[in-house]
């Protein structure tokens, strides 16, 4: 299949031993690892994750167990954050509360993007026909009342399955208006040449918009993937506020926030240790974001010094 | 004010006093340094030249050379954040220094500046006249009467029509040509002392281009000013120019009379740029020499000659320090930076002599004659219409825009056609449609043998597409800048079901074959230069070893020392391999240079069609007359001699509907023609035939 009378001449005959390679992934891994903040912040956050995964088993107490002698109490050796107003310990629900957040946010936002790229980029690629029944779709879909849908889904689904169903709730409705979005960046990229020369050499669609359109988004995307954890948190946050999000016994740093926001004069940890993990996971996730931004455009100044 | 560092002004460069009298433009030891992540960027260091009243001085050189950058400092145009030193004097008033109110009563009065793209330099929500009334009507107080009969008279002085009902009309109602005409226009209007023109054509056809400095020219008598043309452009400044200034990497490299640069070089890099540059009146038997390497990054220069390391007379003081701009020869006029300039003058060097001449490889086809070859593509009277449909909800049909009608044309194995015409003819339209592999409009299209209408699996399709590949004008526009090169010439080899192993082997093939070092496969595109992004464009168009490679302006975005070595590998890459290319240009040195064919479009049809060196030297039809002598030569003598017909007018829209000939709007050959012949011309579209035994077609009823 591969024909040799192309070389020149002998001599580069004998060095055809293919080339060496640096595989993609390790190029990125490297830019990134030159970026100090955003190994700062990937440390943060495997911090979090692990405190979430490992934290139920180095608890003393269970997230659900109430201490009924020790009510509102400040952080002491017996509860390391202190407890809430009905004994409960602080320490096992921030660990449970962040966890719950972390899955919610991180999978609510992934979905997000993915869906919202694909959709996006794919109604800006496919011209023609299928752009405007697309486009007519996504519009329909915006004037939903989704608050509305979004009470209902996760209202029937009550008990510990509650926040996969909140999850699910979100990806479904918060895709829309960001795919939109995207679509209307994709449009000026679809009429790039590089998009032109892969349509020529016969790559097939799907390999198009997730080999050339998708990753030129690249930026964006993950800008919005970090954005969109804070806007899944807030949203759980919002809905739990007013009975629709996680309830009880389940817990979140949103329930936790808003039940501390009450006590924010007399107990001041209740609010402050939920919400100093919240703004943990969120500062760290910007700092990841913006490393991995940088690793992943050719442009940025990552290729270190010569 | 100051911040570049301070340089040794060397004697003959230092200001003479008394010359400043009657010069318009006198500019020292002109320094520009922006600021970079990287560093200081010494854009301009030591500008240096004087510019007589009524004299044209052209400035040359590379992307990155300085020339715009020595245009903006001396309008004081350079954002805040550049460092400007040195002396800028204007009929003896220095402007450096000088406040922006106090440069706001010299631009526009005293110095006056024609940018090169008139779309983004004119306001679009302004109408003509009333940016042509804001500049008098800074600078003069003048009543509105007074303000709209001069409007007027600049019009018509650019060559515009009907003057007075264009004055309200807006920048978007105009084409580009004459969007560049008001330029001039509100360029002149205070009659400065001194026009700068900075790439004042690049954005033109070259049709329109020679219409253009026509009126660049008159507008100079008109005023007498002082005339800076800043081009990359070596024909143009052959043209044009009095005296020559050469920038390289910031600095002027040799400064002389147009004979003195092109006829009398002493500066290697000037030579080297002759020797690349393709001219319009040779033939390809002459290779193209291209300068090895590229230019410095202005950010961490050596000390030295900054083009020592691509210089083959490169000695080792070429690299202590670098050389003053000094006098070589008898006339001082004519000044070279090198410290071999005196040696070089007295041994009477050129460029045969300096840069060694690549061998060309021996052609697999030479032998075998074009009607032997088989036929790789073959189009039959193609045709594609748009529609052009109307605003508001029913979008209704309300016209049709014929931009490629009836096309007729094939390409035999190892020869390169060329499809010319200006912007809007349908060159790119009729590639395109060839790619796309579906069944055209109407017409024919065959692919070694295959008909493409007849393509009805995906697999054939593919088949064909492994046999058909592109190269576009942009690299950088045209390679995912997210990809490695690895991964980008790994694409068709993968999407054509190749296994890793050999996709590993064969890229290493393709990047030593088109010269590029295969340990750089991990770079980005952005990592290489535009020579070599180019290359692996070429590299990735090789992949699959395809019959016929469609070059879509390969080598326009490139600079002339860069783009010699484009051109040269893309002959020898058709000699080895036995490509066929359909090239597209509008350049016709290059053409003249790279193709054995070539075919005149106009309006979506093919107006003639032939050999290169036939039609290069006897074109029939009129238009392709008007074309080839609108061409710049890069030679002073023949392109001040040489007989140009002015097209009159531009191409019509491709919506418009003309009757009979397309071409008889402009038809230089139509005004001449008695009512009883033009009545031909008016009814009878001419189809494209042969005349005598000649291989040449052409589209005229009454071909020369």
């Amino acid at each position: 299949m591969v024909s040799t009378n192309l070389l020149p001449d002998a001599a580069e005959r004998a060095r055809r031993a293919g080339v060496q390679r640096v595989p993609k992934g390790t190029l990125v891994a490297r830019r990134f690892a030159r970026n100090k903040p955003a190994v700062a912040g990937l440390v943060i956050f495997a911090l979090l994750a692990l405190l979430a995964l490992v934290g139920p088993f180095v608890a003393r107490w269970g997230y659900d167990d109430l201490d009924f002698g020790a009510l509102k109490q400040r952080p002491s050796a017996a509860h390391w954050l202190g407890t809430d107003i009905v004994g409960a310990d602080m320490f096992a629900l921030c660990v449970r509360g962040l966890g719950r957040s972390l899955l919610i946010g991180v999978i609510a936002s992934l979905g997000i993007t993915v869906i919202a790229a694909f959709v996006g980029t794919a109604i800006a690629y496919f011209e023609g026909w299928r752009e405007r029944v697309g486009m007519w779709i996504v519009d329909m879909l915006l004037v939903i009342p989704t608050f509305f849908l979004l009470a209902i889904m996760v209202k029937g689904a009550a008990g510990t399955s509650g926040w996969l169903w909140l999850t699910a709730a979100l990806t479904i409705f918060g895709w829309v208006g960001y795919a939109r979005i995207l679509r209307s960046i994709a449009l000026s990229l679809r009429e790039r040449e590089y998009i032109a020369a892969a349509r020529f050499m016969g790559v097939p669609s799907l390999t198009i918009l997730r080999r050339h359109m998708i990753p030129n988004l690249g930026s964006i995307l993950i800008i919005q993937t970090v954005l969109g954890v804070v806007y899944a948190v807030q949203a759980e946050t919002g809905l739990s506020f007013l009975g629709f999000g996680i309830t009880p016994p389940d817990t979140s740093l949103g329930v936790l926030i808003r039940a501390g926001s009450s006590t924010l004069l007399t107990a001041p940890w209740m609010f402050l240790e939920p919400a100093a993990l919240l703004l943990g996971l969120s500062l760290s996730m910007t700092m990841v974001g913006d490393g991995l931004r940088d690793a992943l455009d050719p442009s940025s100044a990552s290729a270190g010094r010569a | 004010m100051s911040g570049a560092p301070p340089e040794r002004v060397d004697r003959a460069e230092r200001y003479e006093p008394g010359g400043a009298r009657d010069t318009a433009l006198h500019v020292r030891d002109l320094h520009v340094t922006f600021a970079s992540e990287a560093g200081p960027v010494r854009a301009v260091r030591g500008g240096a030249f004087d510019v007589k009243p009524g004299r044209t001085l052209g400035i040359v050189g590379e992307s990155g050379s300085g020339k715009s950058a020595t245009a903006l400092a001396i309008m004081g145009l350079l954002p805040g954040t550049a460092a400007v030193s040195g002396s800028v004097r204007l009929g003896g008033r220095e402007l450096l220094g000088l406040d922006d109110r106090a440069m706001c009563a010299v631009r526009g009065r005293n110095l006056a500046m024609i940018f090169q793209d008139p779309l983004s330099a004119l306001t679009p929500v302004l109408s003509i006249g009333e940016q042509l009334a804001e500049g008098l009507d800074v600078h003069q107080s003048l009543t509105r009467a007074a303000v709209r009969a001069r409007s007027t008279e600049l019009l018509d002085l650019v060559g515009i029509p009907d003057p007075a009902e264009r004055l309200v009309s807006y920048p978007h109602q105009l084409s580009g040509g004459m969007r560049q005409r008001v330029m001039i226009a509100i360029a002149i209007a205070n009659r400065p002392d001194v026009i700068i023109a900075d790439e004042p054509t690049t954005a033109l056809d070259v049709t329109i281009q020679a219409q253009v400095l026509e009126v660049l020219r008159a507008a100079q008598r008109e005023t007498g000013a002082a005339v800076v043309i800043i081009t990359h452009d070596l024909g143009i400044v052959a043209g044009l120019a009095d005296d020559v200034l050469v920038m390289y990497a910031g600095r002027p490299i040799e400064l002389g009379g147009a004979d003195d640069i092109f006829y009398r070089p002493t500066m290697p890099y000037t030579m080297g740029l002759l020797a690349a540059v393709p001219r319009p009146d040779l033939d390809r038997s002459r290779r193209l020499v291209p300068i090895e390497g590229n230019p410095p990054s202005l950010v961490a220069l050596p000390p030295g000659c900054p083009f020592a390391p691509r210089c083959p007379l490169a000695q080792d003081r070429c690299r202590e320090a670098e050389p003053p701009l000094v006098a070589h020869a008898a006339s001082d006029g004519h000044r070279a930076a090198c410290v071999r300039g005196a040696e070089i003058e007295s041994r009477d060097l050129s460029w045969s002599d300096v840069f060694p001449v690549p061998a060309a490889p021996p052609s697999k086809l030479a032998s075998v004659p074009r009607e032997q070859r088989k036929v790789v593509l073959g189009v039959e009277n193609l045709r594609r219409h748009f529609a052009l449909t109307g605003g508001g909800l029913l979008r209704r049909r309300v016209g049709t825009v014929k931009a490629v009608d009836g096309v007729t044309f094939d390409l035999r194995e190892g020869e390169t056609l060329a499809l010319v015409g200006e912007s809007g003819c349908g060159k790119t339209t009729t590639l395109l449609e060839i790619m796309r592999l579906a069944p055209p409009d109407g017409g024919r299209i065959t692919i070694l043998g295959h008909d493409v209408q007849a393509l009805a699996s995906g697999a054939a399709r593919m088949g064909i597409r492994s046999e058909l590949q592109i190269v576009f004008q942009d690299p950088l526009a045209s390679l995912d800048p997210r990809l490695p090169v690895y991964d980008i010439l790994a694409e068709p080899l993968i999407t054509h079901g190749w296994r890793a192993a050999p996709v590993n082997e064969r890229i290493g093939e393709l990047m030593r074959l088109v010269g590029l070092d295969p340990d750089h496969v991990d770079r980005f595109p952005e990592q290489f230069s535009g020579g070599q992004r180019q290359r692996v464009a070429i590299a990735r168009a090789l992949a699959l070893e395809p019959k016929l490679i469609v070059l879509d302006e390969p080598v326009s975005s490139l600079d002339v020392s860069i783009q010699a070595g484009v051109i040269n590998l893309l002959e020898d890459l058709q000699a080895k391999l036995g490509l066929s290319y359909l090239f597209v240009a509008h350049n016709l040195s290059v053409v003249r240079h790279i193709a054995d064919r070539i075919a005149v479009m106009y309006l979506g049809r093919i107006v003639e069609l032939g050999d290169v060196e036939r039609v290069f030297t006897r074109p029939s039809h009129p238009y392709t007359r008007a074309l080839l002598s609108a061409v710049p030569i890069p030679d002073p003598k023949l392109e001040r001699g040489k007989a140009r017909i002015l097209l009159s007018g531009e191409q019509p829209r491709a919506g418009a509907t003309i009757g009979g000939c397309r071409f008889r709007t402009r038809c230089p050959t139509y005004e001449t023609l008695a009512d009883a012949e033009r009545a031909r011309c008016d009814r009878d579209e001419p189809e494209l035939s042969r005349r005598g035994v000649t291989d040449v077609a052409s589209a005229c009823h009454y071909p020369s």
